[in-house]
């Protein structure tokens, strides 16, 4: 038989099984469950009603409770869920909870937090996991979120589930899989100055479509990828499910290791990779240095043009934020394009996490300590015009129609988020160009959709932002 | 599990995605209340821009307004249904709105699944494109025994594929009922 991939041989050790190969359904045990303000009420009201009103959770260390979606709005109703939440927490006696403390039972909209570093409150699941030492290689991570794929950058097992699913979990630990086949795409070469790694997932959902690795693994390879910081990775097995995928997963390298055990609230973890004669159900092949800047033009998010082709197109907003374009690398290259300049069009930014927030303070255009007077990240984002708001998954999805940046017209934006169905930000007459940060901070300075090659010529290093 | 079907049809494109099928200002309502759960069968299918609402013409309404049920409880898509946001209101909001079941071409895996894990609809899949063929409007017998779906205002009948490895959970109602006849659950 042939070898196994990294994804098979997760499934397999998590089955107990020696083996594992695409097609078949296989019950596993689940590392970390995540959920969130949005499906947690639902999937808590399953928990409830299936396993009792006294039910216990199968492992209070391994439910990971990250509030993220609608908080800051007047919707009573979303304070209510946050609450639920709570309540669950403390029901359940669990361990991991990040709570924004400023929410309350005061109606009307919570006010942000004035400090990212003095707040329980984290920011956006996808990005917060990582950083709260909750992922791990080799591990099964479910949450109720299809962006959970996110977590795959670190060699594990990450997908996104329904509260029906999450609720079953919380019971016993376990959920069915059908292991998926592994489609390869390989990345050769080193990441040019005007690419990030949106580019390079945007030319594979173009490639493979929405529908393309339905059912599958995405596999990234190549030395391009080892060339992409852990954040860069973490932007291309987000948008997996943008094509489709069960799950997204790169190799672990140092620079993951690094991260991990930086931070891992777990000791030990297994490594996989795939064998030299793991069977593939596909495999694609780019060569960095001829790839170029690309947008998804609404309303798919495999609608590819390049950014160039479509430089007529008037833009009303830009936006910069999310778990796929809101880390704080994607922040520093947003700023080394908008320094010293001022946008042209309304322009929001969203920090991904509340650490992403503090790195903006804390961090200059390297993503080195600012000394004395030196301009922080989100001062240069200010000085350029930029609406700051505070972290969130805020106007990725729309959310209630007071959410920071929500498109409530039907407008043109420019985003680096990870979807653009219609009505995806708001107004569903509203247009969203999916972009790099680079493409994004260009357009908004002339108001157009715009090639950053007008304006990255040198390598933006991020330094050890993301990381340290 | 009920072996025919009957019912009107709604048709829908391809790749419609969860924020056309419920859109994420209303998630804010708890599912697990059931005075809050019966808007998301108000709110089914808002999403969809007026012009693919409803095809071959477009213009229908899913739901009337400030009504909870939807005339149609069949609905036929193309290729992709379901895809994007994990949203397990999306499947629930079909069914509150009394949908039994969808036929499309396929499925994102994360709606296919929350279907049937959660026991809300059928997620059928036709063996050729129903776009062309069906008419939001038209009468529709499914009968799963033979595996297929008749037209009855066109009088023309197309095959369904075989529900196949997910037909026992179907039959049981749902992942919990499933884990239960198969010994995983008390």
């Amino acid at each position: 038989m042939p070898g196994m991939t990294i994804t098979e041989k997760i499934l397999a050790k998590h089955a107990g099984k020696a083996t594992t190969a695409p097609g078949e359904n296989v019950w596993v045990d689940v590392d970390i469950l995540m959920t969130h303000d949005v499906c947690g009420p639902g999937t808590i009201g399953i928990f409830h009603e299936r396993f009792g009103r006294q039910a216990k959770v199968w492992d209070r260390d391994r439910v990971v409770v990250i509030p993220d979606h609608y908080i800051f709005t007047a919707d009573d109703k979303c304070h209510r869920n946050v609450q639920i939440l709570r309540d669950f927490v403390k029901e359940q006696g669990l361990k991991y909870y990040y709570d924004p403390e400023f929410v309350t039972n005061h109606p009307g909209m919570p006010s942000p937090y004035k400090d990212p570093t003095k707040t329980s409150y984290k920011g956006v699941c996808h990005k917060a996991l990582p950083e709260e030492g909750h992922v791990r290689p080799g591990e099964i991570l479910l949450g109720t979120d299809s962006h959970t794929c996110t977590a795959g950058a670190f060699g594990q097992f990450a997908t996104g589930i329904g509260n029906t699913d999450a609720a079953f979990t919380l019971g016993t630990g376990k959920t069915w899989l059908k292991v998926p086949p592994t489609m390869k795409f390989t990345f050769q070469g080193e990441i040019p100055p005007y690419l990030t790694a949106k580019d390079l997932i945007l030319a594979v959902i173009g490639e493979i479509g929405v529908d393309g690795a339905t059912y599958r693994t995405m596999y990234f390879s190549g030395d391009g990828i080892r060339s992409l910081t852990l954040e860069d990775r973490m932007t291309l097995t987000n948008m997996a499910i943008e094509a489709g995928g069960k799950n997204g997963v790169c190799d672990v390298d140092e620079k993951t290791l690094e991260y991990v055990r930086a931070r891992s609230n777990v000791p030990a973890w297994e490594v996989f990779a795939d064998d030299p004669d793991a069977a593939y159900n596909a495999t694609y092949e780019w060569d960095l240095s001829t790839m170029e800047p690309l947008v998804a033009k609404p309303h798919s998010p495999d609608n590819r043009d390049t950014a160039r082709n479509c430089r007529d197109v008037k833009l009303d907003r830009a936006y910069i934020g999310s778990c796929t374009g809101g880390k704080i690398t994607d922040m520093i290259f947003a700023a080394n394009i908008l320094k010293g300049n001022k946008v042209r069009i309304p322009t929001y930014v969203v920090p991904g996490s509340t650490e992403v927030h503090r790195d903006m303070k804390r961090l200059n255009l390297r993503g080195v300590e600012r000394q004395g007077n030196e301009k922080s990240i989100e001062d240069v984002l200010a000085d350029a015009g930029c609406l700051l708001g505070p972290s969130g998954c805020a106007a990725c999805l729309g959310g209630p129609s007071d959410t920071f940046g929500r498109l409530n017209e039907p407008l043109l934006c420019i985003s680096t988020t990870n979807r653009n169905f219609p009505g995806r930000m708001g107004d569903k007459k509203a247009g969203v160009y999916l972009a790099s940060p680079l493409t994004v901070a260009a357009s908004a300075l002339t108001g157009y959709v715009t090639d950053p090659r007008e304006y990255v010529t040198t390598r933006i290093d991020t330094g050890l932002a993301g990381v340290a | 599990m009920q072996q025919i079907i009957n019912g009107k049809a709604y048709v829908l494109g391809d790749n419609i995605d969860t924020d056309q099928i419920i859109p994420a200002e209303y998630l804010s309502y708890n599912p697990a209340d059931p005075k809050e759960r019966k808007y998301f069968g108000m709110y089914a299918n808002s999403g969809v821009p007026e012009a693919q609402a409803g095809l071959p013409h477009g213009q229908v309404k899913f739901v009337r307004t400030n009504e909870f049920r939807s005339d149609y409880n069949i609905i036929v898509g193309g290729k992709n249904f379901g895809c994007g946001s994990s949203r397990e209101h999306a499947p629930l909001a079909l069914a509150e709105a009394g949908v039994v079941a969808v036929i499309a071409e396929f499925y994102a895996r994360i709606f296919y699944r929350n279907s049937i894990n959660g026991g809300y609809l059928l997620p059928l899949e036709s063996t050729q494109r129903l776009l062309e063929h069906i008419e939001t409007g038209d009468e529709l017998t499914i009968d799963l025994k033979a595996g297929t779906v008749t037209n009855n205002t066109k009088t023309k009948s197309f095959t369904l594929n075989p529900l196949g490895e997910v037909l026992p959970i179907i039959e049981a109602g749902g992942v919990f009922e499933y884990a239960k006849e198969v010994g995983m659950l008390k």
